[in-house]
C-alpha cells in the first residue's frame, strides 16, 4: 500500500518537473538547470517504479539497464555535432520500438481479456510505435548515405501506401470487435513495420527537418498511447509533451518551405527537376580570394549566410576565425539562419555554437531580413535554394512562396560555392547572376582560410 | 476501464495543452537541444518496460520487456547527456576574448 502510494507521489513530482524541465529550456541561460530538472523527474519515476508490487526479479531490468547505457552513452559522447540529426532519428526508432514492444507484451499477456478500449489504445500503440520504429531507421539509412537520400517514387504510390496503413488499421479494429482472433495480431505489427518503411521512401535529404520532426510526434504519441493502455497518467503526460513539441516543430518547417504536412509526405519533392529556362546560359562573375578580401576589408557590416554546405565541408571553424578577425577590426559581424537550414529544426545554431560561435550573433530569419539592405556584404556559405530571390516572384517556380533569406539585398553578396550545381530542390538560383553577385568558386574550409590569409597579410607562397 | 477513460483523456488534453504553450517559447535557436531532450523525456516509457521485464509472466513478455528496457534506457541516458553536452555550448559573447 505504502508502495503505491510512493509510485504515485512519484509520478506527480516527475510529470511536474518534466514540465518545468521544458519551461526552462526555452532560454540559453535556464536551459541547462532544465536537463538538471528533467534527469531528477526520470530519476524519481525510475526509483518509484522499481518498488511496483508486480516485480518479481530486477534481473532482466538489470541487464537492460547495462546494456542500454552502455548503448546511449557512447551515442551521445562521441557523436559529432554534424550526426546529430542521425542519432535523433535513432533515438526516434529506440522511442518507439520500446513502445511497440510493450504493447506487443501486453497483448500477449491479456488476450482475450483486454476491454474494447484496452485493445483500441494498445493497437494504435502497435501501430504507432511499429512504423515509427522502421520510418525513422529509414531516416536514419537516408541522414547517414546508407540508403540514397533522393526520393523513389512510383506510380500509385500513395495509394499503395495508404492501403497498408488502412489495412492495418483494419485488421486492428476486427480485432477490437472479435477479440478472438489473436493470429491476426502480427498482421497488424508487420503491416505497421512495412507502412514505416514506405512512407520514408519517397522523401528527400531536404525534407528530412520535418520528417524528423513529425517522427518525434508519433513516437511521443506511441508513448502516450503506451499511457492510456497502462493506465499511466505519467506516460500520457511525458507522451503528450513530447507529441505536442514534434507537431509544432514540423509546423515551423513546414511555414519555412511553405509547404504542406500533405505535401512533405506525399509530394516527393526534391527530385531533380529540369527547371524553367534553365538552358539559357548566363554568365556569373567570379572572383579571387584577394578580390573578396578587399571589399571585406571595407566593409563595416557582414552578414554570414551558413547552410549544410558548410557543415558538409567542415568549414565552420575556420569561418570562426573569419568572424573573430573582423569582429577584432569592428565589423558588425551576424549570422542569419534559416528555420530549415541543416538537416533538423535548429540544427545550424548548434553546429555555429559548437565552432565557438556567440549565440547572440545567430540571427533568425525574421529579425535579420530588415537588415540586408543596410548591410555591405553578405556571405553565403553553403546555402542555395534558402536565398534564391526566385521564391518571392517567380510563381513558376518550385519554390515560389517559401520565405527566404533576402540576401540579394544586400550590398555585395559573396557565394562560396564549389560549382555551379543546383541545390535540393534542383532549381537553378538567379541570386548568382545579380552584378553584384561575386562567386567564390572552390572548397569552403579553403576558401574561407584563404580569405583570413589576405586579410591578416600574412600569404605564405607563391 | 470505462472511469479511467475520461481521466486519462483529460490528462492527455492538458498535458497536450501544456505542451503546445510551454513549447512554443523555446528559442528557434535551442530546437534541436528541444527534440533531444523531449526525446529523452518521452524516454519515460522506460518504466512502462520495467514492470513488463520485472514481472516474468510469460517468457515472451519478459524478452521483448528486456529489450525495451534496453532501448528506453539508451534514450534516457543518450537524451540527457546529448542535451546538455548542446547546451554547453552555447556561450554569449565574451568581451576581450
Amino acid at each position: 500500500m505504502i508502495a503505491a502510494y510512493f509510485i504515485q507521489v512519484s509520478y506527480i513530482a516527475a510529470a511536474g518537473l518534466f514540465i518545468l524541465s521544458l519551461r526552462w529550456l526555452s532560454h540559453p541561460t535556464t536551459a541547462r538547470r532544465g536537463v538538471r530538472v528533467g534527469e531528477l523527474g526520470m530519476l524519481l519515476a525510475i526509483v518509484g517504479t522499481l518498488v511496483h508490487r508486480e516485480i518479481v526479479s530486477y534481473q532482466w531490468i538489470l541487464v537492460g539497464f547495462v546494456l542500454g547505457s552502455a548503448i546511449g552513452l557512447p551515442l551521445a559522447v562521441f557523436m559529432p555535432m554534424t550526426h546529430v540529426p542521425q542519432r535523433t532519428a535513432l533515438s526516434h526508432a529506440f522511442g518507439a520500438l520500446a513502445a511497440g514492444l510493450v504493447g506487443t507484451s501486453e497483448y500477449y499477456l491479456h488476450t482475450g481479456q483486454l476491454t474494447a478500449f484496452t485493445m483500441a489504445v494498445l493497437s494504435l500503440e502497435v501501430i504507432l510505435g511499429y512504423m515509427t520504429f522502421t520510418g525513422s531507421l529509414m531516416a536514419f539509412g537516408k541522414l547517414q548515405g546508407l540508403v540514397p537520400s533522393r526520393p523513389i517514387v512510383y506510380k500509385g504510390q500513395n495509394v499503395v501506401n495508404l492501403s497498408l496503413l488502412a489495412l492495418a488499421v483494419g485488421i486492428a479494429v476486427y480485432l477490437v470487435v472479435n477479440p478472438g482472433r489473436s493470429e491476426l495480431f502480427p498482421a497488424v505489427a508487420g503491416l505497421s513495420l512495412l507502412f514505416g518503411v514506405l512512407l520514408i521512401v519517397p522523401i528527400g535529404g531536404a525534407d528530412m527537418p520535418t520528417v524528423i520532426a513529425l517522427l518525434n510526434s508519433y513516437a511521443g504519441l506511441s508513448a502516450a498511447a503506451m499511457g492510456f493502455a497502462l493506465d499511466n497518467n505519467l506516460l500520457i503526460v511525458a507522451g503528450a509533451l513530447d507529441g505536442s513539441s514534434g507537431f509544432i516543430l514540423s509546423v515551423i518547417m513546414c511555414r519555412a518551405m511553405n509547404r504542406s504536412f500533405t505535401n512533405v509526405l506525399f509530394g516527393g519533392f526534391g527530385q531533380v527537376q529540369v527547371a524553367v529556362g534553365a538552358a539559357e546560359q548566363r554568365s556569373v562573375r567570379g572572383a579571387t580570394p584577394e578580390e573578396a578580401a578587399a571589399i571585406l576589408e571595407a566593409a563595416s557590416s557582414v552578414i554570414v549566410v551558413p547552410g549544410y554546405g558548410m557543415a558538409v565541408a567542415q568549414a565552420q571553424h575556420k569561418v570562426r576565425e573569419l568572424y573573430d578577425l573582423l569582429t577584432r577590426r569592428g565589423v558588425d559581424v551576424k549570422f542569419a539562419i534559416h528555420p530549415v537550414a541543416g538537416r533538423m529544426p535548429g540544427h545550424m545554431n548548434v553546429l555555429l555554437a559548437e565552432a565557438d560561435i556567440p549565440y547572440d550573433r545567430l540571427v533568425e530569419m525574421e529579425e535579420i531580413n530588415p537588415e540586408f539592405p543596410r548591410a555591405d556584404v553578405a556571405l553565403v556559405i553553403g546555402a542555395n535554394d534558402v536565398t534564391n530571390p526566385a521564391a518571392r516572384h517567380d510563381k513558376t517556380s518550385p519554390i515560389y512562396g517559401m520565405p527566404i533569406l533576402d540576401v540579394d539585398k544586400a550590398r555585395t553578396v559573396m557565394v562560396i560555392k564549389r560549382s555551379m550545381s543546383p541545390g535540393f530542390a534542383g532549381i537553378d538560383n538567379e541570386l548568382y547572376y545579380m552584378d553584384r553577385t561575386m562567386m567564390l568558386f572552390g572548397d569552403a574550409k579553403v576558401f574561407a582560410g584563404e580569405l583570413m590569409k589576405e586579410l591578416t597579410g600574412t600569404r605564405v607562397g607563391s | 476501464m470505462p472511469s479511467s477513460l475520461e481521466g486519462a483523456l483529460f490528462v492527455f488534453l492538458l498535458a497536450t495543452f501544456v505542451g503546445f504553450e510551454v513549447i512554443r517559447r523555446v528559442s528557434p535557436l535551442l530546437h534541436t537541444p528541444l527534440m533531444s531532450l523531449t526525446n529523452a523525456i518521452s524516454a519515460i516509457s522506460l518504466v512502462g518496460s520495467i514492470v513488463i521485464a520485472g514481472a516474468e509472466k510469460s517468457q515472451l513478455s519478459t524478452i521483448l520487456g528486456t529489450i525495451a528496457v534496453v532501448c528506453s534506457m539508451a534514450n534516457v541516458v543518450g537524451g540527457f547527456v546529448i542535451t546538455d553536452r548542446m547546451l554547453k555550448m552555447f556561450k554569449k559573447r565574451e568581451p576581450g576574448r
